[in-house]
């Protein structure tokens, strides 16, 4: 175990300096490079630019101002924002929450019904229900979430009047039913796309598990079908899904993102594109490293998990 | 059903469905075993005899993907006789596991990787006695000790990966004697195992029967299995018996070409290096049963078929001495000949 | 006088097309809806704007936002009287001409990385697939707006930022492969005759891990598509005047309560095109593995 958590944690350790290399470039094509908010003042002369610059530490070769980028990553000292002067981790701080809540509920929805669907699927293969279930979730996949979002706010805030159109509250209200009426739509949407992708995952490890010998034994031991299906079946198809589930943060991610633009979620996503808007460069780069480094230590923590989870890994 | 008598399976036919028709794969075995006996059931792989034993554990997918046909008998708990072909998916969970208990050829992959040993014996026994979980686990601990686990209480709580392949076959039988079946079937037990283990596997199983007096259902393509443990000899092609006997009968005198192939097929060990020849094959293939050879279904792969004969006239189960059945349209020719080739050496 | 001579015979690299896949691919309801589709789509986009009324600047200021069936404007005109019809027929030559390049770009680089790294394997292929996974590691939505508000945008750019964010996949897909394929006895028998590393992996590797790649570059155009349409939604990808469906989008989004119709229409149209990549996508995957067969 110590030798498979050793190799888990070297591997992350690699790609998280190789995400910090790819950061660091990134934040040299913004125009300006890391001076962006002075070279977008025009009150400023090219000596004044220049002498800021030699100040930053910008001269120096392009490998020590790297390493400078990567020290203060590590220790947390990420710039202030330009709008406000906050520091940008506690601007992410207090966006995080808004996000979390989103994704967590449409997380925890996705793999409930997901799961469902894809077991049901399985077993009933080639079923209406399969076929149905099937072409559902590869149109889900197709529709841009975004637009879905637009349709539902017409749907179901303007033409019906049912939920509330965007943002996370009412001014004045703030009780736990007006939080989950503001969630209904978005966690819906969001949901969606990975209830599709959930359920096609789960409908072929469930297929991949279903004709193994230890279900037969299972059933030659008269075990009732649900018990067969659960503790066997199902049981053992969710071994590579928590795997798939750490590969699928970033796409709940973008997703949550996307979801918030079109519902005025006051998340990360929201405040990521008003920090596009405004150019506020120290921000948007603190919410691409951050959530970088957020599925970076997703795939850990799931592959962590296979580890509690798999016996023949926890051991082997 | 005799009284002795453990299992009772008469006229059973399987068939798949295949596109719009039924292909049939086993076609009219009857079989009986009493108290303590055991049944080989020998063939090559396709011959039927894995179909044969998981129609009659009603393990094969459900009607209308499969068709099974005739009777299969055996007795509930309180002694009533329950034919199995007729019960429902419902009534069948209370038999599997409990009257009628199975052990398959790969150990490893029979077992869950997921969950400990123990568990999955102790999974076996309370959802049939409804017991608690830890005297589940007390009955359990007793089966392990019973096959002869070394130091079975740190094996509960083994996971299936961290056994050998021996001590796998154990537990996957101690999951089957949980109930104390009347009828344990035996689907290769041993094929996966090392020699040596596998000759501890049968002498385990011969041990447990003698105790408990089981029928037991050995499916095997080894002779040398057969002799080792069995009383009486089926050997099946093509979905249908074509050899039956007691072992002395069938082995020391097959009368069936396709047997007598088998049987050469088999080294061994008085011939080792004595240069008697190639090891006896034999050639093709078994046939599809979606297109069965018109006549005989061995003819095209038979040294002894005559054209005009074996190729058009299907043979039926003859009884040729008491106890000793086979399907051979020229059994009395080749009887005469082998007698006279024998007489003349 | 025999006929079978002249037709040419089917083999080595392009078996992949013989008749049994095509056949399977046929078999594929799903899938030849989708072909079908995406050929009237881009049939409809190349010659549909020279046989509607307007063109898609033609502003029409009495008749702004018409509903669809008004007049010759079959879709409605949107806040400036500009026919939705022809806009949305523009907008689908972009959207899909920006699609299908960075398709081709992500793919090219995908393939190029997956190969190297599954072929020399060690630290190379290893350095590689860690650089793949922190390339993963970044929501390709994140990544791609923020290069498309640092750079300038133009839809030769917004191609090259989708591209350049759309390739690990197809790279670990490649790579898989192309570690199976060279224990495999012809690129054993290639080495043998000593063929140059460049040779194995371009001639002999990748021709026979084509199916794979083919598969993962319909699903990577359908992914394109969305990414497009999103960030031209956010007014970070194809600027205005410059239709696409995603800009479309992005106007129609203040006037979702009075004239829906301009959010309706290009939306069905991305997940019209999106849904049909998916479905031949789904198609091929089961004609190229022969095993589905079986499944």
């Amino acid at each position: 175990m110590p030798q498979y958590i050793l190799n888990r944690l070297g591997q992350s350790a690699v790609v998280l300096v190789l995400v910090s290399l790819i950061g660091f470039i990134v934040l040299n094509l913004a125009p300006g490079g890391p001076m962006s908010q002075f070279a977008l003042n025009p009150g400023m002369s090219q000596a004044e630019l220049d002498r800021i610059a030699e100040q930053m530490g910008l001269k120096r070769p392009l490998m020590v101002q790297y390493f400078e980028w990567f020290t203060r990553l590590f220790i947390g000292d990420w710039g202030h924002s330009f709008r406000d002067g906050r520091p940008v981790l506690s601007v992410i701080a207090g966006h995080l929450p808004a996000t979390l809540l989103l994704m967590g509920t449409a997380t925890v929805l996705s793999v409930i019904v997901g799961t469902w669907v894809g077991v049901l699927g399985a077993v009933r293969r080639y079923s209406v229900f399969d076929t149905l279930a099937t072409v559902g979730a590869m149109v889900a996949l197709s529709i841009p979430t975004f637009w879905f979002g637009l349709v539902a706010i017409f749907l179901f805030s303007l033409h019906l009047g049912w939920l509330p159109a965007g943002n996370m509250y009412t001014i004045g209200d703030r009780s736990l039913g007006d939080y989950a009426t503001h969630l209904i739509l978005p966690v819906a949407v969001l949901a969606l796309v990975n209830v599709a992708i959930w359920s096609r995952y789960m409908r072929s490890a469930t297929l991949d598990v279903i004709d193994q010998d230890f279900v037969r034994t299972a059933r030659a031991k008269g075990l009732p079908y649900r018990r067969v299906l659960t503790h066997h079946v199902i049981r053992n198809a969710l071994l590579p899904m928590i795997t798939l589930a750490g590969l699928q943060i970033p796409t709940i991610l973008g997703g949550a993102l996307v979801t918030e633009t079109v519902f005025t979620w006051p998340g990360m996503g929201r405040l990521f594109l008003d920090s596009l808007g405004y150019s506020d460069y120290p921000v948007i780069m603190g919410i691409l490293m951050f959530s970088a480094i957020l599925v970076l230590l997703g795939n850990l923590l799931a592959d962590l998990l296979v580890g509690v989870a798999d016996p023949r890994v926890r051991l082997g | 059903m005799n009284a002795d008598e453990k299992i009772s399976v008469a006229h059973l036919s399987v068939a798949f469905r295949r596109g719009a028709g039924y292909v049939p794969v086993v076609q009219g075995i009857n079989f009986n075993i009493r108290a303590g006996e055991t049944l080989a059931l020998v063939g090559e792989s396709g011959s039927g005899k894995s179909v044969t034993s998981l129609a009659v554990m009603k393990l094969l997918a459900q009607a209308p993907k499969t068709r099974i046909e005739g009777s299969a008998v055996v007795a509930d708990s309180s002694g009533r006789a329950i034919d199995l072909v007729a019960m429902s998916e419902q009534q069948m969970r209370h038999v599997r596991g409990n009257r009628v208990a199975m052990i398959f050829q790969e150990p490893l992959t029979s077992l869950n990787p997921v969950h400990r040993v123990g568990d999955q014996i102790a999974e076996a026994i309370r959802f049939h006695d409804h017991l608690s979980k830890a005297q589940a686990r007390a009955r359990a601990l007793a089966l392990l000790e019973q096959v002869g686990i070394p130091e079975p209480a740190q094996r509960m709580q083994s996971f299936p990966h961290e056994l050998s392949g021996g001590m796998r076959q154990r537990v996957m039988i101690a999951i089957a004697l949980a109930m104390e079946p009347d009828v344990l079937i035996a689907d290769e037990p041993t094929t996966a195992l090392d020699v040596t283990v596998q000759a501890q596997i049968l002498d385990l199983l011969r041990n447990l029967q003698k105790k408990n007096g089981m029928a037991i259902l050995f499916i095997t393509h080894n002779f040398g299995v057969v002799a080792e443990i069995a009383d009486r000899v089926m050997v099946m092609y093509a979905g249908r018996i074509v050899e039956q006997g007691s072992v002395a009968q069938v082995l020391s005198a097959p009368r069936m070409p396709y047997t007598q192939g088998l049987l050469a097929a088999v080294p061994r060990f008085e011939h080792a290096g004595l240069g008697q020849g190639d090891l006896g094959t034999i050639p093709g293939f078994v046939p599809d049963p979606a297109a069965p050879p018109a006549g005989c279904a061995f003819h095209p792969r038979c040294a002894f078929s005559i054209a005009g004969r074996c190729d058009s006239q299907a043979p039926a189960l003859e009884e040729v001495e008491h106890g000793h059945q086979l399907r051979c349209l020229r059994w009395q020719e080749l009887t005469a000949s082998v007698e006279c080739a024998q007489g003349g050496a | 006088m025999s006929t079978v001579a002249t037709y040419p015979s089917f083999s080595g690299r392009l078996a992949w097309f013989s008749n049994p896949t095509l056949a399977r691919f046929m078999r594929h309801k799903l899938a030849v809806l989708g072909v079908v589709m995406i050929t009237l789509l881009v049939l409809a986009c190349v010659f549909g704007p020279y046989l509607l009324h307007y063109t898609d600047l033609s502003i029409d200021i009495r008749n702004r936002f018409s509903p669809p069936l008004t007049g010759n404007h079959y879709l409605g005109t949107d806040a400036l009287g500009r026919d939705t019809a022809a806009r949305l027929l523009n907008a689908g030559r972009i959207s899909l001409t920006v699609g299908f390049f960075a398709m081709l770009i992500s793919t090219l680089i995908g393939t190029l990385i997956g190969v190297v790294a599954g072929y020399y394997r060690g630290w190379i292929g290893a350095a590689l697939m860690r650089f793949v996974d922190a390339f993963l590691s970044f929501p390709s939505v994140f990544l791609v707006l923020v290069l498309a508000a640092f750079i300038k945008p133009s839809p030769t750019m917004i191609t090259l930022i989708i591209a350049v964010t759309s390739w690990m996949e197809i790279s670990r897909i490649v790579e898989a492969e192309i570690r199976s394929l060279r224990e495999r006895d012809f690129t054993l028998a290639a080495r043998m005759v000593g063929a140059s590393h460049r040779w194995i992996m371009f001639r002999e590797l990748v021709p026979n891990a084509i199916g794979p790649i083919i598969v993962a570059a319909t699903l990577t155009i359908a992914n394109a598509i969305l990414l497009e349409a999103y960030i031209s939604f956010l007014g970070y990808g194809i600027q205005p005047p410059l239709p696409s469906w995603g800009n479309m989008l992005n106007a129609a989004q203040q006037y979702l309560g009075n004239a829906p119709w301009l959010a309706i229409i290009p939306g069905l149209a991305i997940t019209l095109a999106v849904t049909s990549f998916n479905f031949i996508g789904d198609g091929l995957r089961d004609a190229l593995d022969g095993r589905s067969d079986l499944k």
